[in-house]
């Protein structure tokens, strides 16, 4: 990316692709996460509002999701508007996500089962609603590009959070859709405390795929009461950075 | 003679085996306003449950709910509700869901059971089991096909139908017939005498989806019309289609707020268009609003400062109406820390309940349905566990925060006065993290199995 960004003959060829997907009439609004790290990464600085995103949990998190959803939870609470929650089983517990800073007034939960698929894109179209999420096991390219286009058609945030039965489901994720980012949350040990107990929850945030833009990891400290992400403090200036440095220094 | 009584009758002094001119001597019999009674029992039944309801003189009533079942959660769950509502109001109810008007009338009568659902399909097979005087025959005929020596519908559905008929006439093979649904009868639906209703008879009979959503649209339009002048808008809105062949189906949709909008009811309507049947033809299209509320204008507040906060009842109703009122909804604190007691479901366009919920104590973003035992090895009274095994999987526990420590809620239940759950934050080797407890406080026995369960997991 940094070597590529100042080309202009790039930026060039840039701009004609997006003419050519039809985005260059109304410029792309972001919601971007406040960390320099992650928003860099993504093309104009944030998550593509009127976009979908697919968030799944890495290990047992692909079955239970819990990480997922609390990430999820954390872009919806900074999202404007109300939110359209669609489940496919009752286990979420609201308290979680309003600690996660999405208080109970702003969201909606609709039982779909079966008809989960409907219920998202009929939501994606509605416009008036800020984020959509919906608890998707499978999720065809067909199906992917029809709730892109809704998300499109009304500006509204769409997550997929992909939550399968079994474990050997989750090889699903590898799938092509037509999503615009893919990301993995998986749940690493937290933050360590001076005293015994548990600190602050931390993730291994993996950007898979992202449209226009590089796949990246994150290890960042889970959401707070605002649902805003941060950076572990010891990582900003400190090991990952070093290691690099050495690696230009052997080269 | 009396041969049945409900706690009414027994209270008014009636007994079973009584003369049956003594037991009117008791008490007048009054079928005038019997009757009335029931017509008023299926008007209610029309605004709360279904498009096409009637009165099934003398002692019932009869209810189309083709269709209509999944806005109240299922047949299962709106037979329920149905009896429940109606033993609250003081009426001793049972009611049976059937294929057909004469299986579901005979089920309802003679199997001994509040509420039953037949599954579509088993009707046939169900009511060749029930005794003949299901079959809403003439006492006398009745009578005289005991003496023959006829006891279940099955016996009699096995004899050849030509001899029957020159003894008894067509009524017995028509009643027969009926209950098992091969003959159709239509339930001519109760109409309150001032239904907001439009209609449109056609010339030729129609049948296609596309003529159907335009002729809606049409009917829309009218009715909204007539609850403009009337300064109403529609709760609950009945489409009814009559066949050619005298059958009746029907759509209902249902609104959370009165609404007065052409294109949002047609859009609602036409979303069920392909549930509707036409076999041979529609003859007639009605459309009524059988729920209609006060709507009147209202100034829109506008703010220089503010912007407005979008307007999404509209997909409210698209979605219950899809999925069923129910199984849409907006979770709510309730002061309880009892974990699964401290959510309440509120209707989605309900007005918030308190801001959140207050503890700060770290709540997981997932709670199981029930609490999973789980195997633990832990010092008591005050420890979290050291290693624990959930789902066939050892984990080892790396650190922990606890004991959060909840009461049983002694106002609810008398068995929980003295119990306890101490909650503990744990989180394993591989960093994740989870919810459990133990049941009781680790020194009394009286407050707890002291078995440990895994209630939550964190993100």
């Amino acid at each position: 990316m940094r070597t590529s960004a100042g080309l202009p003959i790039v930026e060039e060829l840039r701009e004609r692709i997006q003419r050519l997907e039809g985005a260059a009439t109304r410029r792309r609004l972001v919601l971007p996460f406040g960390i320099k790290e992650i928003d860099r990464h993504l093309p104009g600085g944030g998550l593509a509002l009127g976009a979908l995103h697919e968030v799944a949990g890495g290990g047992n998190g692909a079955i239970d999701g819990a990480a997922a959803a609390l990430f999820t939870a954390g872009i919806a609470a900074r999202a404007r508007g109300k939110v359209l929650w669609c489940i496919t089983r009752p286990d979420l517990f609201a308290p979680a996500f309003a600690q996660a800073g999405l208080l109970p007034g702003r969201v909606i939960y609709v039982e779909a089962g079966e008809a989960v698929l409907a219920c998202f894109e009929e939501g994606l179209r509605h416009g008036g609603l800020g984020a959509v999420v919906a608890e998707v096991a499978r999720l065809s390219m067909t199906a992917s590009r029809r709730l892109q286009l809704a998300a499109e058609s009304s500006g509204a945030i769409g997550i997929a959070i992909r939550r399968w039965r079994r474990q050997t489901e989750a090889t699903d994720f590898g799938q092509p859709t037509a999503s615009v980012t893919r990301w993995r949350v998986s749940a690493l040990p937290a933050t360590p405390l001076p005293i015994p107990g548990v600190g602050r929850a931390r993730w291994q945030l993996e950007l898979i795929r992202c449209r226009a833009g590089e796949s990246a990891d994150f290890e960042v400290e889970a959401c707070d009461a605002k649902g805003r992400l941060a950076l572990p403090s010891g990582l900003v200036h400190g090991p990952g950075q070093k290691e690099i440095g050495r690696r230009r220094a052997a080269r | 003679m009396v041969l049945a009584l409900d706690a009414a009758a027994q209270r008014a002094g009636l007994r079973v085996g009584m003369p049956a001119a003594k037991a009117q001597a008791l008490r007048d019999a009054e079928p005038a306003a019997d009757a009335e009674a029931l017509d008023r029992l299926a008007l209610w039944a029309l605004q709360r449950y279904a498009p096409v309801a009637a009165a099934d003189a003398p002692d019932g009533l009869v209810i189309d709910t083709t269709g209509t079942a999944h806005l109240h959660g299922g047949e299962d769950a709106l037979v329920k509700g149905m009896v429940d509502q109606l033993a609250a109001s003081g009426v001793a109810a049972r009611a049976a869901i059937a294929d057909s008007w004469g299986a579901a009338h005979a089920f309802a009568r003679y199997v001994a059971r509040p509420t039953l659902v037949v599954p579509a399909g088993d009707s046939v097979k169900a009511v060749l089991d029930l005794p003949i005087a299901s079959l809403r025959l003439p006492k006398n005929m009745v009578e005289e096909l005991r003496v023959l020596g006829f006891e279940r519908i099955a016996e009699l559905a096995a004899k050849p139908r030509a001899p029957l008929a020159l003894r008894f006439g067509p009524e017995l093979g028509r009643r027969l017939d009926q209950a098992m649904g091969c003959l159709s009868e239509p339930i001519n639906p109760v109409r309150p005498s001032a239904l907001i209703e439009v209609r449109r008879v056609f010339a030729e009979p129609i049948g296609a989806p596309e003529t159907i959503a335009r002729t809606t649209g049409k009917l829309v339009a009218q009715l909204c019309e007539m609850l403009e002048a009337k300064g109403l808008g529609a709760r609950r809105l009945d489409l009814l289609f009559h066949r050619v062949d005298n059958r009746i189906e029907a759509i209902r949709i249902g609104t959370a707020l009165p609404v007065r909008d052409v294109k949002r009811l047609t859009r609602l309507l036409c979303d069920k268009i392909e549930t509707v049947d036409p076999g041979f033809g529609i003859e007639i299209m009605r459309l009524a609003a059988t729920l209609a509320e006060p709507l009147a204008p209202k100034q829109t507040i506008s703010s220089l400062t503010e912007e407005p906060e979008a307007d999404v009842s509209s997909l409210i109703d698209t979605l219950a109406n899809r999925v069923g009122e129910q199984r849409l909804y907006r979770f709510a604190p309730v002061a309880s820390d009892v974990p699964e007691r401290s959510v309440q479901r509120i209707a989605p366009a309900a007005p918030n309940i308190g801001e959140a919920w207050q503890d700060h104590w770290p709540r997981p973003a997932r709670l199981l349905p029930t609490p999973e035992p789980i195997e633990t090895v832990a010092l008591l009274p005050d420890h979290p566990p050291v290693s624990f095994i959930w789902r066939g999987v050892r984990r080892r526990v790396k650190c922990a925060d606890g004991p959060e420590r909840v009461f049983g809620e002694w106002w609810k239940r008398d068995v929980e006065l003295i119990a306890v759950r101490d909650y503990f934050r744990i989180e394993d080797e591989a960093g994740e993290r989870f919810w459990i407890y133990r049941a009781g406080d680790g020194e009394d026995a009286a407050t707890g199995t002291h078995r440990w369960f895994l209630h939550g997991i964190f993100g």
